[in-house]
C-alpha cells in the first residue's frame, strides 16, 4: 500500500510550481525549507498530494521567526519551514487550505505576533485577557512572568457565532462546568432540542507551558511534559523524550524501549476503560460505568504496585525509563491482563445486547469520513470514521518496530463505533503488553545522556492513547531548552465535535463530547 | 438482561472499608479546619469540583473516589453540580490566569459557611508551573484555603482522607 516515490512525484509538482524547497532532515522527517510567499501555495499542492496538515508552530531566532508546518503521508512527515522577518512578520495562511491548521495558526499568531495573511478567522484564540493584544509570551524580549493585573478580567466580548430566527436560541455553558471535568467554554445556537450550531472556546487552562518549559534541563522538562496532559502522561513524556534523545543522537536500550511499551499501553487500556464507562454513564447506563469504573481501579492498583505510581507520572526520563518491570512483575502483569480479558469477556456481551443502550449511541454523533480526513482527525475519533492511520504501525518507533500492531478502523462514525473502536484498541493494547514482556532480555534501563549542541533540533512522534503526539524541541547552548512544542491530539479533534454534533439534540452533548474526550490542558498548554 | 444480573451478582460488593484518619495522619495534609465544621454541615457535605488550571491528573483521581471500591457517597460526601449547593469547594491546579475570575466568581457563588480545599501540588504550591504571565499558582493566591491535600495526583485513598478529616467528629 506504500508508495514509496510520493515525496519525488510530489517534489517534482512543486518545482513545476516554481516553489524552490531546500531539503534536509531532522529526526524521522524530512526537512524542506521554502520562501514564506510559497506558503499557502505549498499547502495547495499538498492537499492535491492528500498529504495531512498535522501540526503546526512558530518559533523566533533574533530577528526572525521560524514557522514550521507537519504533513504527513503514509507514515512519512515533511517538516515545512520558511522565514519571516520582525519587525511585520507577515505570511500567507495555510487555514484556507487545511482547516486543521486554523487554530493552529490562531495560537501562532496570539503567542508570537505572526500574522497569517487571508486567515479566514481572525479572532483571538489561546489569548483570552491575560496579556494585552500587543504583547505576545513567546517572544524573547517577554519576560515569564509578565505584567499580568492583580485580577485578570474575564473574556467577555468574544465575537461567537450568532444564528437569528424564529425559535433560535442560545445556550453559553461554562467555562465552569457542572461535573467533574477539566474547564471550557460552549456556546450552543439551538432550535427546540436540536442543535443547530456549536462553537467552542477553548483556552482556559492556558498555563504557559511553551514559555516556562524554556531554559529547562531534559529531566525537568521531562516533567512537564508528564503534566502537559495528566491522562496522557505517558505519552507526553515520551514524545519530549523522543525529541530530546533524537536531538541529542542517543538510542535508548532495548530494554527501556519495551517498558516505555507496556507503559503507554497500560495508558492507553486505563483510559479507554475510563471512557468506556463514562460513554455510558452519559446515557444513564450504571450497570456499565461501574463494571468500567471499577475494571479501570484495579488496573490502576496495579500501576501503582508495579511502577509506584497510578497515572505512571515520571516513569519514562530522558535516555529510559526510570522503572523496571521484573520477572514476577510480568507474570503479575499476564495475571492482570488475563483477568482483565475474562471480565470483559462477560461484561461486554451483555452491553451489546441492551437495546437501549443501542438506542442511545448508534447513529449519534455522526462524524462522516470526509469531514475527519479534512480536520485530520486522529486515534479513535479518526479511526472510527475509517481514517486508517495509526503511528505506531505506519511510523514505528522502537519498540513498535519488532512487531506486528493491528489497527482496528471502523467506517460507522457514530458514538457506538467510537465505543467499539476503544473495545477493539483494548485488546491489542493487551497482546502488545503480553509480547513486550516476552520479548525483555535483560540489559539497561538508561542511556547515559549526551549534551547536545546549541540549535540542535529533535522531533518526538508517538502514538498517544488520543491519538498522534508531535512534539518539536530546540536545544540551547548548555543542556538547556530552546523551544518546546507539544501537539496534543485533541487540538485536531476538537473541531470535529463542533461539526459531529450537528443536528443532534442538546442533552446528546455530554456523550457526543465523551466519545470525542478532547484533552482540554493538552490542547490550551 | 441475565448476564447484566448474573454479573452483578458475581461481583458482589467491593467497597472498602476506610480507617478514620489518625491525628498525624491529618497534620500530614496540612488541615486547619476550624474545629465547628462539624455542627455546621450536620455530618454531610457537599463538594463542587472547580478545575481552576489542572492538567486533569487530578480530575482523574477525584472520579475515582465515586468508583465502586471508595463509594465517596458513603460517607455522606456528594460532588454537586452547582457551587450554589456546595458546603466545600474542591479547588485543583494552579490557577491559570484566564480561570481567575471564574474562580472568584464561583468562591462567591457558595454560600457561607464554606470551605475550601486546595487538591493536589499544583493547588498547593503552584507545582510544576509556579507562577508565570499565564498562572497564578496556588488557589491560596487566588481565594482563601483552609485545607490542602498534597500529591501529584494525590491518590483516592489520600483524598478520601482528607475529606473524612473535614467531617471528623
Ligand atoms: S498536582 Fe499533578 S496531577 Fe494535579 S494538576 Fe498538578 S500536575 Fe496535574
Amino acid at each position: 500500500m506504500h508508495a514509496p516515490n510520493w515525496k519525488a512525484d510530489f517534489l517534482k509538482q512543486t518545482d513545476e510550481a516554481g516553489i524552490m524547497v531546500e531539503q534536509l532532515a531532522i529526526g524521522p522527517a524530512d526537512l524542506w525549507q521554502i520562501a514564506s510567499d510559497d506558503w499557502q501555495r505549498f499547502a495547495q499542492l499538498a492537499l492535491q498530494h492528500n498529504l495531512r496538515w498535522a501540526a503546526g508552530w512558530a518559533e523566533q531566532a533574533r530577528d526572525w521567526f521560524l514557522i514550521n508546518a507537519c504533513f504527513e503521508r503514509e507514515g512519512r512527515y515533511i517538516l515545512l519551514r520558511t522565514r519571516v522577518h520582525n519587525p511585520k512578520p507577515e505570511l500567507p495562511s495555510q487555514a484556507t487550505v487545511y482547516p486543521a491548521a486554523s487554530r493552529s495558526e490562531r495560537h501562532t499568531q496570539d503567542m508570537f505576533g505572526v500574522n497569517f495573511a487571508g486567515h479566514p478567522d481572525n479572532r483571538p484564540w489561546t489569548r483570552h485577557k491575560a496579556w494585552p493584544k500587543t504583547r505576545y509570551p513567546l517572544r524573547k524580549d517577554f519576560p515569564v512572568q509578565g505584567e499580568p493585573e492583580a485580577v485578570t478580567p474575564p473574556d467577555r466580548d468574544y465575537p461567537f457565532v450568532k444564528a437569528y430566527g424564529a425559535g433560535v436560541y442560545e445556550i453559553p455553558v461554562g467555562p465552569v462546568h457542572a461535573g467533574i471535568i477539566e474547564p471550557g467554554h460552549f456556546r450552543f445556537q439551538a432550535v427546540g432540542e436540536t442543535i443547530l450550531n456549536l462553537e467552542e472556546r477553548l483556552g482556559y487552562v492556558h498555563k504557559g507551558i511553551e514559555k516556562i518549559a524554556e531554559g529547562r534541563t531534559p529531566e525537568q522538562l521531562a516533567r512537564l511534559a508528564s503534566r502537559v496532559s495528566g491522562d496522557t502522561t505517558v505519552g507526553h513524556c515520551w514524545a519530549a523524550c523522543l525529541a530530546m534523545e533524537r536531538a541529542a543522537g542517543i538510542e535508548i536500550p532495548p530494554r527501556a524501549a519495551l517498558i516505555r511499551g507496556i507503559l503507554a499501553e497500560r495508558e492507553r487500556v486505563a483510559n479507554h476503560l475510563g471512557d468506556m464507562g463514562a460513554i455510558c454513564n452519559d446515557v444513564g447506563f450504571a450497570f456499565a460505568h461501574m463494571q468500567f469504573a471499577r475494571l479501570r481501579e484495579l488496573w490502576l492498583r496495579c500501576n501503582e504496585q508495579l511502577f509506584g505510581h497510578r497515572l505512571l507520572m515520571d516513569r519514562i526520563v530522558p535516555g529510559g525509563v526510570d522503572c523496571d518491570v521484573s520477572e514476577q512483575a510480568g507474570i503479575a502483569i499476564k495475571r492482570g491482563i488475563y483477568q482483565l480479558k475474562v471480565e470483559l469477556g462477560e461484561v461486554l456481551p451483555a452491553l451489546d445486547l441492551n437495546s437501549s443502550l443501542e438506542d442511545r449511541l448508534y447513529t449519534a454523533g455522526l462524524l462522516p469520513e470526509a469531514i475527519a480526513a479534512a480536520f485530520g482527525a486522529l486515534g479513535f475519533v479518526g479511526r472510527a470514521s475509517g481514517q486508517d492511520f495509526d503511528v505506531r504501525r505506519d511510523a514505528p518507533y522502537a519498540p513498535y518496530d519488532r512487531l506486528t500492531v493491528k489497527v482496528p478502523v471502523e467506517t460507522q462514525a457514530d458514538i457506538a463505533s467510537r465505543f467499539w473502536v476503544r473495545y477493539k484498541e483494548i485488546s491489542v493494547a493487551l497482546k502488545l503488553i503480553g509480547q513486550f514482556i516476552d520479548l525483555l532480555s535483560p540489559g539497561d534501563l538508561r542511556s547515559a545522556w549526551k549534551t547536545p549542541e546549541a540549535g540542535r533540533e529533535g522531533l518526538g512522534i508517538v502514538e498517544g492513547w488520543r491519538g498522534e503526539i508531535i512534539t518539536y524541541i530546540r536545544f540551547d547552548a548548555g543542556n538547556t531548552i530552546a523551544r518546546c512544542y507539544p501537539r496534543d491530539p485533541s487540538l485536531l479533534n476538537w473541531p470535529v465535535l463542533e461539526k459531529l454534533v450537528l443536528d443532534n439534540i442538546v442533552p446528546d452533548f455530554p456523550v457526543c463530547n465523551k466519545s470525542v474526550n478532547g484533552s482540554y490542558s493538552g490542547h490550551d498548554l | 438482561m441475565l448476564r447484566l444480573f448474573k454479573k452483578i451478582l458475581t461481583t458482589g460488593v467491593v467497597t472498602e472499608p476506610v480507617k478514620a484518619p489518625k491525628d498525624d495522619e491529618l497534620e500530614q495534609l496540612g488541615i486547619k479546619i476550624k474545629s465547628h465544621i462539624d455542627r455546621k454541615f450536620s455530618g454531610s457535605i457537599a463538594i463542587r469540583q472547580v478545575d481552576a488550571g489542572s492538567c486533569n491528573g487530578c480530575e482523574l483521581e477525584i472520579h475515582a473516589l465515586n468508583n465502586p471500591f471508595y463509594d465517596i457517597e458513603r460517607f455522606g460526601i456528594h460532588f454537586v453540580a452547582s457551587p450554589r449547593h456546595a458546603d466545600v469547594l474542591l479547588v485543583t491546579g494552579p490557577v491559570s490566569r484566564h480561570m481567575q475570575t471564574a474562580l472568584l466568581r464561583t468562591y462567591e457563588a457558595t454560600p457561607n459557611p464554606k470551605w475550601v480545599i486546595a487538591a493536589g501540588d499544583c493547588a498547593a504550591c503552584g507545582g510544576e508551573f509556579g507562577v508565570s504571565y499565564a498562572s497564578c499558582g496556588a488557589v491560596a493566591n487566588v481565594i482563601p484555603v483552609d485545607m490542602v491535600i498534597p500529591g501529584c495526583p494525590p491518590t483516592p485513598l489520600v483524598l478520601m482522607k482528607g475529606l473524612l478529616g473535614l467531617m471528623r467528629k
